[in-house]
């Protein structure tokens, strides 16, 4: 998929980012394209059509918040925050409204070309396999090749991040995954990162796929480690 | 049954107690008992009321019963004196109508005088001079063998007569007129006070008589009591009274108190609206309109500073982004000139260099001064969420393993066999963690760096010592301080911002933890970072000690570097440390015995070194101790203990005079 110059979109307001940003993702091979208005950026998203889109949190007109949620609405497509903003509450509020993943200001260039490459790498020759988790009577069927998720035979719509989380708890149920380790397999950090990632990915998962997300039964919490897949 | 009223409840009690076989009842109302004590002493410790009001009862009670015995005693004697001065007046005339009787009688003239005496004593109770005596009795003279004859109206015997007039009849004898109060039976049976009045009467010839009046004081008494139970009612009354009073005048000045305490509550729980009553211009209206007017610049300064904190944070939230924006732009810019510096001039790849390392130290620096902002500001959020440490001091020291092996430092970790599970904020631990573990690798100059972790019922902790220069005393509390450095001299080779350990500590006191530091000049340092399991508990105790094992008893000598070996040892029974150390250092373990052997530039040639551990040949009583033999295998067969402390056998190590004494190991088998 890299091979065939993945399309970044970036929604930047700051100029000087967006040229810089430009140069290097050309280096690393690339193609973007720049809007630097909230306003305009779901029509510049439909239609640069991307693979990967870098947003901006504070933006002038539309806030960067409400355009992941407006793309997040039409799309599954990565998005990738750029943010000044450390707290808690920016970061797990633009995670909440639906970005995969995110880089705090100032950023290493290699840093932010390895998140997108994360992103933008995904399993395309898997195996045929179908997954079967949760207990009996609200089982979640996962068909990995074909990057379907059903529940009670109705198709739950997941964005990639979110399925492959999924996938990544389903292929070994009964087994405690810590938050490291989830940020590992499913986002690809190498070292230690920020496990609110993991926890608020988490939410967003049961809120489409549990029964009742307040009592969670295929995603499991185990107390001071980790998540597990709930079993029949 | 004469008092059935009393009696009732003793049966009743003792029935219960008898009854209740498992001694329950019983033991229900002792515990109930003791309840209700404490009660009333906490009520007491906390009512101003009740002490008011028992202060007055108490004092009241006491002056009203002085008054009320004074008032009864003084009414009680005047009576009973005036009767007496109408009882005397009574028998003297008495005596003198007795008199013409009884010097009518002949000397030996029985029979004549004890008619005669009969005659005087009715005479005289029905109506002599002075009205009716209720008890008159004549005793004749010594010579006469007559019977005393008393009234026939009298209703006392005359035996009990006798009986009670013994001592008055030596008193009066036959000169005195006298009086005194007897019993005389009377009334019901019940004895009552009586007045006697006697006063002796000579006949012409038959010689002296005793003639005797006896009052009962009846009207007297019945007068006294009357007296003191009117006393008693008033008195009663006034007390009770003045408790009344007492008990609302407390309560016309407690009540506003009162208020003004919940008032005072309500506002620093933060409802800041709150007021009090204000009625009429008195002490209390005083009170109340000054507690509002406190409130209400309470309310304006906080509402000022949350104002000023909302600002704050705004101010630092935009200066983030405004400032972070551009730096990430400068940033790539750098990294995209270094990454092709080989392209460049000499000059311009330095340049470039330069410019991308201390954007590095830029960025840390920038990242840490919003930090600490933060927490000026005081916004800092705790994200608690419960998490092991063992895995975040493994990522810590995995992140910080190019900067040991740079400073050639080894990092051990000692971890408890449970995992050290708290509720805490993993970033802000972690970052805790890292800052306190990059730092012992910076200062711990080669030596090796223990990282322990601890857990008890209420809290973690975790101490990071090195075996560095150590801090001098006071410097434990100075290292927190912002951009603080041991040595301003070092301040450009180490780097850091100077605010990770303000930081640390700002996270530390945020999950309401601890983080301290010891050290000693040449002992090295430790700090302990300590955090509560449940987020938000206080902490009392911390399960890992701040001053290492190792330093207690240990005594340490920073060498002369002229030497540039430093010895440092440790002596505990059965247990034996030595530590030699210096510029060049290498560790060997045996058992528990480590022995860091180093020497100094000129005696590194040969720096092996051999443990050769208890129960070896020993070379001698005295080992030699020039820093080269000291190293060699053939001298050094046995543990060396350096004891410092003790002056009983002198010794040197090359120019090492601080090191005092050398002796054979105690640690030996």
């Amino acid at each position: 998929m890299e091979s065939m110059r993945a399309r970044v979109l970036v929604v930047d307001d700051d100029p000087a980012l967006a040229e810089m940003l430009g140069i290097v993702l050309r280096t690393e091979g690339f193609v973007p394209a720049f809007v630097s208005d909230g306003e305009r950026a779901l029509a510049a998203f439909r239609e640069v059509r991307p693979d990967i889109v870098l947003l901006d949190l504070m933006l002038p007109g539309m806030s960067g918040i409400d355009i992941c949620r407006a793309i997040r609405a039409e799309s599954g497509v990565p998005i990738v925050m750029l943010t000044a903003k450390t707290d808690t509450v920016d970061v797990v509020l633009g995670l909440e409204s639906g970005a995969d993943d995110y880089v705090v200001k100032p950023f290493k260039p290699k840093e932010l070309i390895a998140r997108m490459r994360a992103r933008l790498r995904r399993g395309e020759d898997a195996p045929p396999e179908l997954l079967t988790i949760g207990p009996f009577g609200s089982q979640i069927t996962i068909d990995v090749p074909a990057h379907l998720v059903s529940r009670n035979g109705y198709e739950v719509k997941l964005t990639p991040l979110e399925f492959d989380l999924l996938v990544a708890l389903a292929r070994k149920p009964r087994q405690v995954f810590t938050r490291e380790v989830l940020l590992e397999q499913v986002w690809g950090y190498r070292h230690a990162a920020d496990t609110r990632l993991v926890n608020v990915h988490v939410q967003r998962l049961r809120a489409k796929i549990e029964a009742d997300p307040e009592r969670p039964e295929i995603i499991l919490t185990v107390r001071g480690v980790g998540y597990k897949a709930g079993t029949s | 049954m004469p008092k059935p009223g009393v009696s009732l409840p003793l049966m009743r009690l003792r029935e219960r107690t008898w009854s209740g076989v498992r001694r329950g009842p019983m033991r229900h109302v002792l515990r109930s008992g003791t309840t209700v004590g404490t009660a009333v002493r906490s009520r007491w410790r906390r009512s101003i009321q009740l002490r008011m009001v028992t202060y007055t009862v108490v004092a009241s009670s006491i002056l009203v019963a002085l008054f009320g015995v004074f008032v009864v005693t003084r009414t009680t004697n005047s009576l009973v004196h005036a009767k007496l001065v109408s009882a005397k007046d009574q028998i003297q005339s008495g005596a003198a109508t007795a008199k013409s009787y009884l010097d009518q009688l002949g000397q030996h003239d029985e029979s004549t005088a004890s008619v005669t005496m009969l005659l005087i004593v009715d005479n005289l109770s029905q109506g002599g001079p002075g009205g009716p005596v209720p008890v008159v009795l004549l005793y004749p003279p010594a010579g006469l063998t007559t019977v005393a004859p008393a009234n026939s109206s009298s209703t006392v015997p005359i035996a009990a007569l006798n009986a009670a007039l013994v001592d008055l009849r030596e008193t009066v004898g036959t000169s005195h007129l006298a009086h005194q109060f007897v019993s005389c039976a009377v009334v019901n049976g019940r004895p009552q006070p009586c007045l006697a009045v006697g006063i002796p009467v000579s006949s012409a010839r038959a010689g002296v008589f005793q003639l005797y009046y006896l009052f009962p004081l009846t009207a007297e008494e019945t007068a006294a009591t009357v007296t003191r139970n009117t006393v008693l009612v008033i008195g009663a009354a006034l007390v009770l009274t003045l408790a009344i009073m007492a008990w609302f005048v407390t309560q016309m000045v407690v009540r506003p108190v009162r208020l003004a305490a919940r008032t005072a509550q309500r506002l620093s729980a933060g409802l800041l609206d709150q007021r009090m009553e204000v009625r009429g211009e008195d002490d209390l209206a005083l009170l109340g309109a000054a507690f509002n007017q406190m409130a209400v610049n309470l309310q304006r300064q906080i509402v000022r500073l949350e104002d000023m904190s909302r600002l704050q944070r705004r101010f630092t939230s935009d200066v983030s982004h405004e400032l972070r924006t551009p730096l990430t732009t400068v940033r790539m810019a750098a990294d995209l000139l270094y990454s092709n510096r080989d392209d460049l001039t000499p000059v311009m790849a330095r340049s470039t260099e330069l410019l991308y390392a201390e954007l590095d130290r830029f960025d840390e620096l920038m990242t840490d001064l919003l930090e600490i902002s933060r927490y000026d500001a005081g916004f800092a959020v705790l994200d608690a969420e419960p998490t092991d440490l063992v895995p975040t001091v493994g990522r810590v020291i995995r992140g910080l393993a190019p900067l040991a092996e740079h400073a050639g430092v080894a990092v051990e970790v000692r971890v408890p066999d449970v995992p050290v599970i708290a509720e805490v904020d993993p970033r802000r631990a972690e970052r805790v963690l890292r800052n306190l573990v990059g730092n012992a690798i910076e200062h711990s100059e080669g030596r090796p760096v223990e990282v322990t972790l601890g857990i008890d019922e209420h809290a973690v902790a975790v101490t990071v010592r090195d075996h560095g220069i150590g801090l001098k005393p006071g410097e434990e509390k100075l290292v927190f301080n912002r951009f603080w450095r041991a040595d301003p001299s070092r301040a450009r080779q180490t780097g850091g911002t100077g605010l990770g350990l303000s930081i640390s500590l700002e996270d530390a006191r945020l999950h309401g933890g601890w983080l301290e530091a010891w050290g000693a000049p040449g002992r090295g340092a430790q700090f302990r970072l300590t955090l509560p399991v449940r987020a938000g508990a206080r902490l009392l105790a911390s399960p890992l000690p701040l001053v290492p094992r190792d330093a207690d008893v240990a005594t340490a000598v920073a060498l002369p570097t002229a030497a540039s070996t430093s010895v440092v040892a440790t002596e505990r029974s059965g247990n034996t440390t030595v530590t030699v150390a210096a510029t060049n250092s290498a560790t060997v373990r045996s058992d528990d015995r480590t022995v860091t052997v180093a020497t100094t530039s000129s005696a590194a040639d040969d720096p092996t070194t051999e443990i050769v551990g208890p129960g070896g040949d020993a070379a001698g009583e005295r080992p030699p101790v020039d820093a080269d033999a000291a190293v060699t295998t053939e001298t050094l067969n046995d543990m060396v203990v350096v004891d410092v402390g003790a002056d009983d056998v002198p010794g040197t190590i090359d120019d090492a005079a601080d090191v005092v004494s050398i002796h054979r190991s105690a640690g030996r088998g």
